[in-house]
């Protein structure tokens, strides 16, 4: 492998000798010997040259590997010399000396060798690249060959880093001129990083000309402008991306909590199984139906939302069918239930967590700036939740079993006088927050851990959601989920995560005690019980 | 929304029937309980402070009447839960308010004690410091506020009936004050349960985070792993629930607790007769908290840890299983539910440790579908039928 390693450069130097002026056995000698400033200028010409072709011979260089005899340099590998231009094999004089570098020296190859990777065709070489060029001085030889790359380079990550780069080199520019015109320029940006540059150039051994000063904090003062309003923008992105996470998990419980009034500890565990559902879904598209693998997340919606709905028919039929009416005894039998489901879960897939993979559709994320990044599988998420709202809004008000559903709700004794199944509703209506549950489950496979407890994490919070929007309230419900995300999201920003969620707690139980019927308060005979 | 014609449809109008006959006690020692009763109460007695000692430390080792020290752990933590499902039944049974929230208030008590035993540890700790290691660990440099006095014996002991004391007296009377009541209610102390449970798996908090208290070594001064102080502890626990099993059966059995039961049978009515339904509420609500303070420090010396887990919500609502295991407002029920569930959780955890769940799934469904006065209503069937 390792002989082949020189022809191979080789070759690659013969075939990017377009880009590059040859890089030829006299400017390897001039790289290779005489004091130190001598090579640096040859160096620098390599650099201004983008000589692709010299980056092995740079490399080798760096590793102790090349020596010298009269006018003629030698890459070394063990008893072997070849050619430092061809790679050719050749034969090593008996008075070559070692080419030694002195730190300075060093420091130079180093960063030559990262702006000439600049150009390299791979991402990561690239980047490893720009990265390196970050942390190194600022040496105005190299402006030319980094303003290519950024006008070239395609990558957003590696452009911003790349920018800062350049940017840092104008900023220390001996002139004036080009300072300020970097500065100008630089206050269009909304990299926190290129802010973080401009502020260490405020101090003390910094700018020292007032008329930049001034513009470097008017610059400044931009950039903030402009990333606090990303930043908004940001936390009401995720904000609205919890509550809709929040709204789906709740909105089957709207129904069969709100509705029905059934206190239903285990629908987490129903959501679990959607997930395990989509976890199962997706194992057979892979299996069976590789080609339509993307698409596994639509057979996941009917195929969750009716096994949900069928557990949760068994466990009304079996169960909550002999307790209605006595909300504690049902709140015991279901939390029961929801062991009860988890240990299944277990013995059938194992207690730890499965991958659940995203279509590649929703992955990745639309960049609106270098600090903002929209998450696709978020957006989806929340256009998933109106969905689901919308879904059932139509099925509770222009369905017949809608109709049934709220007439049960608001007089059972009534609707069966007029020959409403009662019995046949609930079953059907618990299926349906069951289901709802299901589809919730799909979309939360898609953003966390797929595990036997993933019901566990969500239940309270659901709760919280429908009391605090008013039982039986399908706006409040919405408006309670979107808020709650939105505030726990701010606080988060203050306070920490953990704190956050404290904090949101408390206020809901706070504001239970407050106002007992929620957001929105029923009115009419049914509100006091 | 109706948990209250729910809770009469269950227990219906005989519950507790045993004592509303007698409606001229002829003293307090009928009234408490009767034949049976009392002979149970001194066979405990006798029991736990008399056989237990004698065949775990004079009987040698080898013997076959030997208890072995694992049992008199078992027995004390078992005891230490009946204690809590005492409190459950107080609050759930009697006055028909299912808290979700008793395993804080017994994670309070647990905590406070714990922070005693933290302090007598003293430098024999990993980094030999004035300081708990954990507070070495967040490098802090001294004690945060609400660790002060805590060396102290005295204001531990307080501490650990006042600190789930305030909490209890906080919330309920906000809850109660706005007829917070049924599921409702159950739900806003099961977020109050998560929000703590959050609290103290903070490091920042002060009680050691996710590792919680561990590692004592005295208690009083006295090493803590010695037979000796755990036979002190285990009878400490048993005479607390002995005790609480006259007292609580004193309140329950007096017009108070008359009163409690008329809350939970129809809170309504009472509210016409002219009673005031939020000062009974919120003296039981506190009280029973403080009942699981007590138990939750009783709970701490014996098992040698205490970590936020103990505040999980499944833990709370376990709480409410014991007590409708046994069950519900009947004092007694809760201690056998306490001691059948939990003896059960430890043989299945041993022997069957992937059925446990299954279990204790099935026996939640199970008791309040078939069994909705628990053991407590088989017997009395039985006896009926006898």
């Amino acid at each position: 492998m390792r002989k082949f390693l020189p022809a191979l450069t080789g070759l690659a130097a013969l075939a990017l000798c377009h880009f590059a002026e040859a890089f030829d056995a006299a400017t390897a000698t001039v790289l290779a010997s005489g004091n130190s400033d001598t090579r640096i200028e040859a160096l620098n010409k390599v650099i201004a040259g983008s000589d692709t072709a010299a980056l092995p011979f740079l490399e080798k260089m760096l590793a102790e590997g090349v020596k010298i005899s009269g006018d003629k340099a030698f890459i070394v590998d063990g008893d072997k010399a070849f050619d430092p231009v061809t790679g050719q094999p050749a034969e090593l004089p008996a008075d070559a000396d070692d080419v030694v570098n002195s730190n300075r020296m060093r420091n130079e190859i180093e960063s030559a060798i990262s702006t000439l990777k600049l150009t390299s065709p791979d991402r990561t070489v690239r980047l490893e690249a720009a990265k390196s060029l970050q942390g190194g001085d600022t040496d105005e030889a190299k402006l030319p060959l980094v303003q290519a790359a950024e006008t070239k380079e395609k990558d957003p990550e590696i452009r911003d880093i790349l920018g800062q780069v350049r940017a840092n080199i104008q900023l220390t520019s001996t002139d004036k001129a080009v300072r300020l015109a970097a500065v100008k320029t630089l206050a269009e940006s909304s990299s926190p990083n290129i802010k973080e540059m401009l502020s260490t150039r405020l101090a003390a051994d910094g700018e020292t000309d007032p008329e930049a000063r001034t513009a470097i904090v008017g610059a400044i003062k931009d950039i903030e402008g402009r990333l606090s309003r990303f930043e908004l923008i940001a936390q009401i992105f995720t904000g609205v991306s919890l509550g809709s996470i929040l709204l789906l998990a709740a909105l089957g419980l709207a129904i069969t909590y709100g509705l029905m009034g059934v206190i239903n500890m285990a629908h987490g565990e129903l959501m679990m199984i959607g997930a395990y559902a989509t976890y199962v879904v997706q194992n057979l598209f892979r299996a069976y139906l590789p080609d339509a693998f993307q698409f596994y997340l639509l057979a996941a919606l009917p195929v969750a939302f009716l096994v949900t709905a069928g557990v949760g028919m068994v466990i009304e039929r079996l169960v909550l069918r002999y307790l209605y009416g006595r909300s504690l005894e049902t709140l015991l039998a279901t939390w029961g239930t929801s062991l009860f489901l988890m240990q299944l879960v277990r013995t059938i897939f194992g207690a730890q967590n499965v991958g659940v993979e995203n279509p590649d559709w929703m992955s990745g994320s639309i960049s609106l700036a270098a600090s903002l990044s929209l998450p696709y599988n978020r957006i989806v998420i929340i256009g998933f939740a109106a969905a689901v709202l919308a879904f059932m809004w139509w099925l509770l008000t222009k369905t017949r079993l809608g109709l049934f559903m709220r007439a049960v709700t608001q007089n059972r004794t009534m609707a069966r006088c007029v020959g409403v199944p009662t019995a046949k509703v609930d079953t059907m209506a618990f299926g349906l927050g069951s289901g709802i549950a299901g589809l919730a489950g799909v979309a939360l496979s898609q953003i966390g851990n797929v595990g036997p407890d993933l019901g566990q994490h969500y239940i309270v919070n659901c709760f919280m959601v429908v009391v605090l929007g008013g039982v039986g309230q399908l706006a409040g419900t919405v408006l309670a989920a979107l808020g709650l995300g939105i505030v726990s999201k701010f606080l988060e920003g203050i306070t920490g995560a953990v704190l956050a969620e404290i904090v949101v707690l408390i206020f809901v139980v706070v504001f239970i005690q407050r106002r007992p019927q929620g957001l929105f308060a029923m009115t009419g005979r049914s509100a006091e019980v | 929304m109706d948990a209250v014609e729910g809770m009469s449809a269950v227990t219906g109008p005989n519950a507790g029937a045993g004592m509303l006959d007698r409606r001229n006690p002829p003293g307090l020692f009928n009234r408490l309980y009767g034949k049976t009763g009392w002979s149970l109460f001194f066979a405990g007695l006798a029991v736990t402070c008399a056989l237990v000692p004698l065949l775990n430390l004079i009987v040698p080792e080898g013997s076959f009447l030997h208890l072995p020290d694992y049992w008199v752990a078992l027995l004390g933590k078992i005891m230490c839960y009946a204690i809590l499902a005492l409190a459950m039944d107080l609050v759930w049974g009697y006055t028909g308010i299912l808290s979700l929230g008793h395993g804080i208030f017994f994670a309070l008590g647990g905590y406070a004690f714990g922070m005693y035993l933290m302090r007598q540890i003293g430098h024999d700790g990993s980094y030999h410091s004035d300081l708990p290691d954990f507070m070495v660990f967040l490098d802090w440099k001294a004690y945060p506020w609400y660790w002060k006095f805590t060396n102290h014996i005295a204001y531990v002991l307080l501490l650990v009936v006042l600190a789930p004391a305030v909490l209890a007296l906080t919330f309920g009377f906000f809850a109660f004050r706005s007829r917070i009541k049924g599921v409702y209610f159950s739900i806003i102390t099961q977020a109050m349960t998560v929000a703590f449970m959050l609290l103290f798996f903070r490091n920042e908090t002060g009680f050691g985070g996710n590792n919680g208290f561990t590692d004592f070594k005295r208690i009083l001064g006295h090493p803590i792993a010695t037979a000796g102080t755990r036979m002190i502890l285990f009878m400490t626990t048993a005479l607390v629930l002995l005790g609480l099993m006259l007292v609580l059966r004193y309140i329950v059995t007096s017009k108070f607790g008359r009163i409690l039961m008329a809350i939970r049978d129809a809170e309504g009515r009472i509210m016409f007769t002219g009673y005031n339904p939020l000062i009974y509420k919120l003296a039981i609500w506190t009280f029973s908290a403080m009942i699981a303070g007590v138990a939750g420090a009783l709970y701490v010396p014996q098992i040698g840890i205490i970590n936020p887990g103990e505040m999980s919500p499944g833990n709370s609502i376990e709480i409410a299983i014991w007590t409708a295991v046994g069950g519900r407002g009947t004092l007694v029920g809760a201690l056998i539910g306490a001691v059948i569930v939990n003896g059960a959780k430890s043989w299945f955890t041993q022997a069957f440790p992937d059925y446990w769940l299954y279990f204790l799934g099935a026996l939640f469904i199970m008791t309040t579908l078939f069994l909705p006065k628990g053991v407590m209503g088989l017997i009395d069937k039985w006896k009926v039928r006898t």
